[in-house]
């Protein structure tokens, strides 16, 4: 490494440098440029997603229906839902920090189909936008799920065109799984073995081969509801002996798998934050990856839990039990192995660090609640509830878009060459973490009270705890809105971070910030495990 | 036309590396692994298919082989017949092109492209046929079903024009992918760069080639 001084120079030759014409951008092949463009793509989307949620907070602030229509109310569900899953959450943290970091944590150049990973953008954008398109003016109302025989046989809207834009990028997903995998079995640098790799690098393995096994059920499923709709083949049509139930089957033989691609990759980046600022190394590396794969593999054989009251046979529900009982094993794994890597670390708190404990605790309780709802005596009982709508987003919300975020506030600098400001990134991951429970922890009570998911009404006795969540999703807004301002703001006006800021381990902090077009002048040798941190303070350069 | 004179070019010279490859090699297995990974997920794709027509074979077990007795078993093993040679031809490509031998390969592809359009030939014929029999429950049009249970016999139909439908489209991609490779071949400018390209097609080619065999064996074969 260099001295510091030479490292805090601004590099003069760098991958944002020259080139800022729009076509510099939309045909750019350079996984870091194609990374920005998801960043712009996923955040627009997570905003208007975004304003969907608070229209449904607002209506429910109060017990009657005032102002929302009932029709409204479930299109504004439907639209946050396919939103939210299909074009900001899956995307995420794969297609941003996924494409920036993959190459560079492996010493590669560039992914190994740069031009398909630039389709895969375009496929994206065009099909998510298409889909908002429709779904606003078409007024889809079926919700994420597109459960038959509502979605074919009876809503007026447009389900044809949303179907098909999820399908469409579905390919995007199929497509950029394909070029992680083959680039992280093809191009890692020489010494780079299979065992070395950073935790990240493994969590987008498996999250990729999640994306290439279970995305083209998910296609052909979508595809027989537009050929239901378009052509009046009826496949799961039940006055021809079709079974809705099928359609169920094979939904969430995708989607339950699918909701690992949506937490697998925000474990990764956990991993990567709890090592760095516990300047300690991961404790158990083995057992990581092997939870990795195993919740990657085993997460096909649990679908079935989501369907314990839609007339599944009682043993195939007890088989269902049983094993997603048994995935969460592997998660309590490595939520153990974070745990112990902060014992006798040095634990620094910067902002990043604040939002992997955030995460830490976010997930451990909606995987806890995934048990209790894994337990079919009482799924029965809080099945499309909102203790449901309370346990996936404890995950999916408070796990990995919180993970998401210490993602980018920690890797920001080699991205940008930029630092963004400590004190106002505290604040927002704490107002993050306060809003989030304060919205999402009385769903649980609500739920398990009995109260359903998807009404725009509700007894007025639920006022209260709906009331609160409603406040807390204010508070939420302004975690999320903040670091939309101090980032931007850090663009221009941050101090310049140098080579490596947090005296991280990792080839992506041995290149200079920004990095070079094809982030390494030399392709590194890597001699050593990942997370070589020797539990003292590292040498921080810049 | 090739010319023969550009024939015996030695295969010894790689072309140029893409940027992000450390060695002709790498690239090589890379573009492999990811056509093998590709065609996985179109496996899934038909997959979801093939599990959901099972299921129903199963629940339906009677309505649906009567029903497959109305489909032509005749054509159907005729084109069987046709796309495993089809295949054959597609290998023998592969073999010519790694020989470098720019005649044969591009006649080996014309005629792969050949039987393949004759394949969709005689589906759109037996299509036509279906329909004339009123056995096309598609877009409101008539279906009289002379047996049993009609009801059964719709669904099995419904899957019979999804299969096979979705079968041709990934035929027509394939033809089109050949029709270019063709071309390429006809000019003979980076003979590598042509094997490489025939080798993944082909196992495009052979993929479609298996799709079928499993479509034909479901739909047509387990009759009454
Ligand atoms: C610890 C392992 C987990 C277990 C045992 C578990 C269990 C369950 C069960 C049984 C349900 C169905 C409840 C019902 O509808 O009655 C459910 C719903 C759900 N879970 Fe989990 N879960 C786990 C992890 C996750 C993860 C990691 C995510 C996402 C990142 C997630 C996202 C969801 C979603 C989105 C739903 C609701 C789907 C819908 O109906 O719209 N779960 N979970
Ligand atoms: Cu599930």
């Amino acid at each position: 490494m260099s001295t510091p001084s030479l490292e805090q120079r601004w590099p003069r030759d760098h991958y944002l440098s020259g080139g800022f014409r729009l076509r510099d951008w939309l045909l750019t092949t350079d996984h870091k440029r194609i990374g920005w463009l998801y960043f712009a793509s996923i955040t627009f989307f997570f905003f208007i997603g975004g304003i969907a949620a608070l229209l449904i907070r607002l209506e429910l602030i109060t017990p009657g229906g005032d102002l929302l229509s009932p029709d409204t109310y479930n299109q504004m569900f439907s639209m946050h839902g396919i939103i939210m899953v299909w074009f900001f959450l899956i995307p995420s943290i794969p297609n941003t920090l996924g494409n920036f970091l993959i190459p560079m944590m492996i010493g590669a150049r560039d992914l190994a189909f740069p031009k398909l990973n630039l389709l895969s953008w375009h496929v994206y954008t065009i099909g998510a936008l298409f889909v908002v398109l429709t779904v606003l003016l078409g007024a889809v109302d079926t919700g994420w799920t597109f459960y038959t025989p509502y979605s074919t046989l009876f809503t007026e809207t447009a389900v044809l065109a949303a179907a098909t834009g999820v399908f469409v990028v579905g390919f995007s997903s199929i497509l950029t799984g394909i070029n992680f995998m083959v680039t992280l079995h093809k191009m890692r640098a020489p010494g780079m073995s299979w065992m070395r790799l950073p935790l990240f690098a493994w969590a987008t393995y498996a999250t990729s081969l999640i994306m290439i096994l279970a995305t083209p059920v998910l296609s052909i499923t979508l595809l027989l509801i537009a050929v239901e709709r378009l052509f009046g083949i009826g496949i799961f049509d039940p006055a021809l002996g079709g079974d809705p139930i099928l359609f169920q089957h094979l939904f969430w033989f995708y989607s339950h798998p699918a909701v690992y691609i949506m937490i697998l990759p925000g474990m990764g980046v956990v991993s990567e934050l709890i090592t760095c600022f516990a300047r300690n190394s991961v404790f158990g590396y083995k057992s990581m990856v092997i939870s990795i794969m195993a919740i990657a593999l085993f997460g096909f054989l649990v679908w079935g839990h989501h369907m314990f009251v839609a007339g599944q046979s009682m043993y195939a529900g007890v088989m269902f039990s049983l094993f997603s009982f048994l995935v969460a094993l592997p998660s309590a794994i490595k939520t153990f192995n974070w745990t112990a890597t902060l014992y006798r670390g040095r634990i620094l708190l910067t902002a990043p660090m604040l939002y992997a404990f955030s995460f830490i605790g976010l997930f451990t309780i909606g995987g806890l609640t995934g048990i209790i709802l894994a337990a079919m005596a009482i799924d029965v009982h809080v099945h499309d509830t909102y203790f449901v709508v309370a346990h996936f987003h404890y995950i999916m919300v408070g796990g990995m878009v919180t993970a998401y975020l210490g993602g980018v506030h920690f890797w920001w600098p080699k991205m940008t060459g930029r630092m963004f400001s400590e004190l106002w990134s505290k604040v927002a991951a704490l107002a993050l973490f306060i809003g989030f429970n304060l919205t999402f922890f009385p769903q649980f009570i609500l739920g398990y009270l009995g109260m359903p998911r998807r009404y725009h009404e509700y007894p007025a006795d639920f006022q209260l705890l709906n009331v609160m969540s409603s406040l807390g999703a204010g508070a939420l807004a302004i975690g999320y809105l903040l670091p939309l301002v101090y980032l931007t703001w850090s663009l221009f006006r941050g101090k310049p971070a140098g080579a490596n800021p947090w005296g991280a381990t990792g080839l992506e902090w041995q290149t200079s910030s920004p990095p070079p077009k094809h982030n390494f002048v030399q392709i590194p040798r890597v001699s050593e495990p990942p997370y070589a941190y020797r539990n003292q303070d590292q040498e921080t350069t810049g | 036309m090739p010319t023969a004179t550009k024939t015996r070019k030695p295969l010894g010279d790689q072309g140029p590396v893409a940027e992000q490859f450390e060695t002709m090699g790498q690239q090589r297995d890379a573009n492999r692994l990811g056509m093998w990974m590709f065609l996985g997920t179109e496996l899934l794709l038909f997959g979801g298919l093939f599990g959901a027509f099972v299921t129903y074979r199963v629940i339906h077990a009677e309505g649906f082989a009567e029903a497959a007795g109305h489909l032509d078993l005749t054509l159907g093993a005729l084109n069987t017949a046709l796309l495993l040679t089809s295949g054959l031809t597609m290998a023998l490509t592969e073999q010519m092109s790694r020989a470098a031998r720019p005649k044969a390969t591009f006649w080996l592809l014309v005629a792969t492209i050949a039987i393949g359009a004759l394949f969709i030939v005689i589906k759109g014929h037996e299509w036509y046929k279906e329909y004339q029999e009123q056995l096309m429950p598609v877009l409101g049009l008539p279906f009289s079903y002379p047996g049993e249970q009609p009801e059964q016999a719709e669904l099995f139909f419904n899957f019979y024009f999804v299969m096979t439908g979705l079968h041709a489209l990934h035929m027509l991609v394939g033809l089109g992918v050949l029709g270019v490779i063709a071309t390429v071949a006809w000019r003979w400018r980076n003979p590598p760069r042509i094997a490489r390209q025939v080798q993944i097609s082909g196992l495009y080619w052979a993929f479609v080639d298996v799709i079928w065999v499993i479509v034909f064996s479901l739909l047509y074969l387990s009759r009454v």
